[in-house]
């Protein structure tokens, strides 16, 4: 048995949470996921900015935290902390804990390869919209392949005291290490599919342990403590999902079952680089306090195609609030988005969309909320989105004026003129498996 | 008589592009046969009314006694294009458990 430990489930998860795991109990592998599909295009332009950036800066000073321990009790570090740029992210890492083995997996960034791609008659057509990547050529920001567990094993089997790589398929993550040590093969699918729900349940860290927990959430101990999760996972494929004695939070089948279905299509057909894995073959049942084991997982063959997630130029976007006060907020917040809005057209002004909210209202649930009555406060919210910047920088000059221009009460503007940000929008879409060649690289 | 669908199942959401997806998790495995009866994709569509402009698809998970419900175009472009507070449709599945279904007080009972 193994224990793989997940202490990051995106780049700006809790800080302490890797350094807890590493301290608070057993493990032999601490995986950490850095990668949203937007953070790719973040870091290539940090890379442009400057070669020797475009990975999660957090990585390096935590593994310097940590070296120590890591080499005592031989823990491996799995992450995918390297973004756009593995080898610069691995450099970090030697300077902060020279004593580390450090390997990286490489061949995921394919930005440079689009044309080459679309000129071999690759329609890498977006998964969600079908429109061609042509629609696109020339404002892709980013494109990277999501890559599966076996290069990460590879990298594993070197020896690394850390493995770093760049965009995988965040379950990959877990399941690498049980490739390196079960010794599992590319064909052993329904053992790979185990990995990834495994993976799955554990990727966004203690989303599986108490987080964002609607069962009894209130009753969940210590949540300023929560425990992150830990997979020991046997070489059958079976696995229990638990974490450190004396953590906070808990881990039962419900909350299980709530990140298992966090985030997925059909269900029967989980796609992952290694395999497809079947969700509704996993057996789950609480073995303990704070223990749930998971088995009986089906996996079929892996597909042809390997996801990409490409990142692109959409235009220009900002979002402005003010605050209105009892008697009358919502009717004062209206009139203020109705004013603003013919201001707009006035000036002549299009955007792709102009969005209104009114937090204390609607804001998320929209047509769903609960009717109140005169509630005492009401912020609205304006968003515009559109291709002419200067259209959209205009309307962040158009909330402000409103306090002194518009129905009585209007405040909380403290934070001043609303922002201008340009829209990075992400492009699913599939390579061919073929086209893609991963390897392995320890740095020096 | 009629209960908020909180009664018999809990709930969890999240994103993939503009499509929001939200677990169905039923409290107790005799309640999975009346979550897959109240909770039918046009029921929630029409639930949802003009916050998804897609179909909605409903996949069931009777391992787990769970369904996983898919809006399409529900997230107002989705991730960073969304204007919406809420673009990853995070909140959407605690919205979801106002839900009216419509039980007989024997099946609940225990």
């Amino acid at each position: 048995m193994i224990r793989i430990a997940n202490g990051q489930g995106f780049w700006g998860d809790w800080l302490e949470a890797p350094v807890r795991l590493v301290d608070g109990g057993p493990i032999d592998y601490l995986t950490l996921d850095y990668l949203a599909e937007v953070t790719m295009s973040i870091l290539q332009k940090q890379r442009q900015a400057d070669p020797q950036l475009g990975y999660a800066r957090d990585f390096p000073p935590l593994i310097g935290r940590i070296a120590k321990k890591l080499q005592d009790r031989r823990i491996k570090v799995v992450a995918n902390a390297g973004g756009v740029n593995p080898v610069a992210c691995a450099r970090a890492v030697l300077t902060a804990a020279p004593d580390l083995k450090v390997a990286v997996v490489l061949g995921d960034d394919v930005l440079d390869r689009i044309e080459e791609l679309l000129d071999k008659g690759y329609a890498m057509r977006n998964i969600d919209t079908g429109e061609p990547l042509a629609a696109i050529r020339g404002r892709t920001l980013s494109a990277n392949v999501y890559i599966g567990a076996f290069p990460l094993a590879e990298a594993l089997a070197t020896g690394a005291d850390v493995v770093i790589s760049g965009r995988c398929a965040d379950a990959a993550l877990v399941l690498a290490p049980m490739i390196d040590r079960f010794g599992w093969g590319p064909q052993d699918w329904d053992k790979l599919a185990s990995g990834i729900v495994a993976g799955h349940i554990i990727e966004c860290g203690a989303q599986c342990s108490g987080g964002n927990c609607q069962v009894d959430w209130q009753n969940i101990p210590d949540l300023a403590n929560i425990g992150y999760p830990i997979v020991e996972a046997e070489p059958d494929g079976g696995f229990t999902v638990t974490k450190h004695p004396g953590t906070g939070g808990r881990i039962d089948s419900h909350g299980v079952k709530e990140q298992l279905l966090y985030e997925i299509g059909d269900p029967r057909q989980y796609m992952t680089p290694d395999c497809i894995a079947d969700f509704t073959s996993v057996h789950l049942e609480d073995t303990g306090p704070d223990r749930v084991r998971g088995s009986g997982v089906r996996g079929a063959p892996r597909p042809p195609m390997l996801k990409a997630s490409i990142s692109y130029d959409a235009g220009w976007k900002a979002s402005g609030t003010l605050v209105y006060t009892w008697p009358q907020a919502i009717e004062k917040a209206r009139m203020a988005d109705a004013i603003v809005r013919q201001r707009l057209a006035q000036l002549g002004l299009s955007f792709d969309e102009i969005h209104s909210e009114f937090f204390g209202v609607n804001a998320c649930h929209g047509p769903v909320a609960p009717p109140v009555a005169d509630p005492p406060e009401v912020q609205l919210r304006i968003g515009v989105r559109g291709s002419d910047k200067r259209a959209v920088e205009r309307f962040t000059r158009e909330m402000i004026p409103l306090v002194l221009t518009g129905p009585p009460g209007g405040t909380g503007y403290g934070e001043g003129r609303p922002e201008v940000r340009q829209i990075v929008a992400y492009w699913p879409a599939l390579i061919p498996r073929d086209e893609i060649r991963t390897r392995v690289e320890v740095v020096k | 008589m009629k209960v908020p669908l909180s009664r018999i199942a809990h709930t969890r959401s999240g994103d993939k592009g503009d499509i929001a997806n939200i677990g169905v998790i039923a409290w107790l495995p005799r309640y999975y046969p009346i979550l897959l009866r109240e909770v039918t994709p046009e029921r929630a569509k029409a639930f949802f009314g003009e916050l998804v402009k897609g179909e909605v698809d409903r996949f069931e998970l009777p391992n787990l006694h769970a369904a996983n419900l898919l809006l399409h175009q529900a997230l107002g472009g989705g991730g960073t294009v969304s204007l919406r507070t809420d673009a990853q449709g995070k909140t959407l599945g605690a919205a979801l458990l106002a839900m009216e279904i419509e039980v007989d007080e024997r099946e609940l009972a225990d």
